[in-house]
């Protein structure tokens, strides 16, 4: 058997260049919208989380870009765009 | 003010093979891609079919990045405690001209944009295009980091969520069922160890893709694909289907749980992750196609939604450089007409019709409904297993006759099921 490897440490195997404002925001108001929850099951890397409070809370860093979170909860909820050109990911073999 | 004949937005396959094309016909192209290079934010499963693009770009393939040519094929239907794989072995797939290559799209990619620039094109990278711009209803180029760049004609390639073709208007954000995520590692294994624990030759590759518990039930798979030395391994489940509760589980996690199964694990053990990565997927077929042009604007590759998944073979790097070619044959004629608007443009979905992508995508666009069935990843599955298990079993006492041993599994109502279910797949 293999070993587990975190998931945070494999996202640390990754290129990533910072950026200055998170390009995925919760649009202010919806953190307790249950569409929100999709998304802490559908997140590849998983970002999404739900807080003591019920409101979902979404860590930017390790966004893989995939858009699965945009698709599962809508733009009614998540204010979606890409990093700016040349910050995020980068993969390098992809 | 600058201005180009041709504005692409994204150098993924569909774009640079947009921007190769025109470029060798001598036009003014102009390339924006968000990532550091080309590639740098392009994931693929790790696989191409050559064979219908070949003649699309006869110059190109003889040095081509790409890992190893698929020598052996193979379906591992995985039940929760046990699996049954199916290898095919044909010589015609060791025979020249190769019809499939595993590929890292990274290293591919920049390649690619490479060859575009050498035939004329100009290519920025770290160029985010934020906004269209829009005259008179007619897109005349892009904004872009604070800059207006203007253009005949904008062929929109930034990949499965174009979020330019929404700000053109041409489709609004996509269907969650139309869609599914892959998630993989790249795993490095030195190039002799894969040889040997895939039974391949020099340059020969594996490709292998695993249904059932891989995904727990959900719509998806598991895939693996040898580079030259390292293993391309992952899953790809509907999106729509991981949002559902039963069974819950988080997409990481089919992942991990996929290469913990003893048949994966000794493939890959030994083996170092490098890089994790994550991908959405258009699988909704024809019907789920977005407008592929509109006024001074087309849409090609994952943009469009051109990925087809019909089981054993799941592709959409063919149909996004074959889209990329005809898109720039739209816009050579459209040059020749002086005129980009949607009328002129409509020739670019003529030539799609006329060629295998759209031709693929009627064929076969019953496909997505035949293959979601959920038996196909949680019932046949384990009732194949199981039907295994007992052929193979040895009692202590008296072993069944195998006739009833099979019979067993299979009453009139499962029977009838199943009947039900073929006739479904039938359509494909």
């Amino acid at each position: 058997m293999s070993e587990v490897m975190e998931l945070k440490a494999k996202l640390g195997l990754d290129v990533f260049k910072p950026g200055e404002e998170a390009h995925i925001k919760i649009r202010p108001g919806m953190e307790k919208d249950p569409r929100l929850k999709k998304a802490i099951l559908v997140c590849p890397a998983g970002l999404y989380s739900e807080n003591e409070k019920g409101e979902v809370v979404l860590t930017i860093d390790g966004c893989l870009e995939c858009g699965s979170c945009r698709l599962a909860c809508g733009t009614e909820v998540l204010e979606w765009n890409y990093p700016d050109g040349g910050t995020g990911v980068q993969f390098r073999f992809g | 003010m600058e201005k180009f004949d041709t504005i692409i937005v994204g150098a993924g396959l569909a774009g640079l093979a947009s921007a190769y094309t025109l470029a060798r016909e001598g036009l003014e192209v102009l390339v924006l891609e968000r990532g550091d290079y080309p590639g740098a934010k392009n994931v693929t499963g790790g696989r191409i079919y050559v064979n219908p693009v070949r003649d699309l770009f006869p110059d190109l393939w003889e040095n081509a990045p790409l890992e190893r040519f698929i020598a052996h094929e193979g379906v591992t239907i995985m039940a929760r405690e046990r699996s049954i794989t199916l290898n095919y072995y044909g010589n015609e797939l060791c025979e020249k001209p190769y019809q499939s290559y595993s590929i890292l799209r990274s290293k591919f990619d920049r390649w690619l944009a490479e060859q575009a620039e050498a035939k004329g094109a100009m290519l920025l990278s770290k160029v985010r295009v934020d906004d269209l711009i829009i005259n008179n209803g007619k897109i005349d180029g892009v904004l872009a980091g604070g800059d207006e760049l203007h253009g005949d004609v904008v062929i929109a390639c930034d990949g499965v969520l174009s979020l330019i073709s929404e700000k053109a208007g041409l489709r609004q954000p996509g269907l969650v069922n139309d869609y599914a995520v892959g998630l993989k590692e790249v795993i490095e294994l030195d190039s002799s160890l894969i040889n040997e624990r895939f039974n391949l030759e020099e340059d020969e590759g594996a490709a292998r893709l695993f249904v059932g518990e891989v995904t727990k039930g959900k719509f998806g798979g598991g895939f693996l694909y040898t580079n030259k030395d390292s293993i391309s391994l992952g899953i790809v489940a509907g999106i729509k289907d991981l949002m559902e509760d039963d069974p819950r589980v988080e997409a990481p996690a089919l992942l991990d749980e996929f290469k913990q199964r003893p048949e994966v694990a000794a493939l890959i053990k030994g083996g170092e992750t490098v890089e994790y990565s994550a991908h959405v997927i258009p699988e909704g077929g024809f019907k789920a196609l977005g407008s592929l042009y509109g006024n001074g604007i087309l849409v090609a590759g994952d943009a469009a939604g051109l990925a087809l998944n019909i089981g054993f073979t799941v592709r959409g790097m063919e149909y996004a450089l074959a889209s990329g070619y005809y898109a720039a044959q739209a816009v050579l004629k459209a040059k020749e007409a002086g005129d980009f608007s949607t009328e002129t443009l409509a020739v670019y979905k003529s030539l799609l019709e006329k060629s295998f992508v759209l031709e693929d995508f009627k064929n076969f666009q019953e496909t997505p409904e035949a293959l979601g069935n959920p038996r196909f990843f949680n019932h046949y599955p384990e009732m194949a297993g199981n039907i295994m298990r007992d052929i193979y079993n040895v009692p202590d006492g008296p072993k069944n006759r195998l006739y009833p041993t099979i019979k067993h599994y299979m009453t009139l109502g499962d029977m009838w099921t199943m009947f039900k279910d073929l006739r479904k797949v039938m359509r494909i």
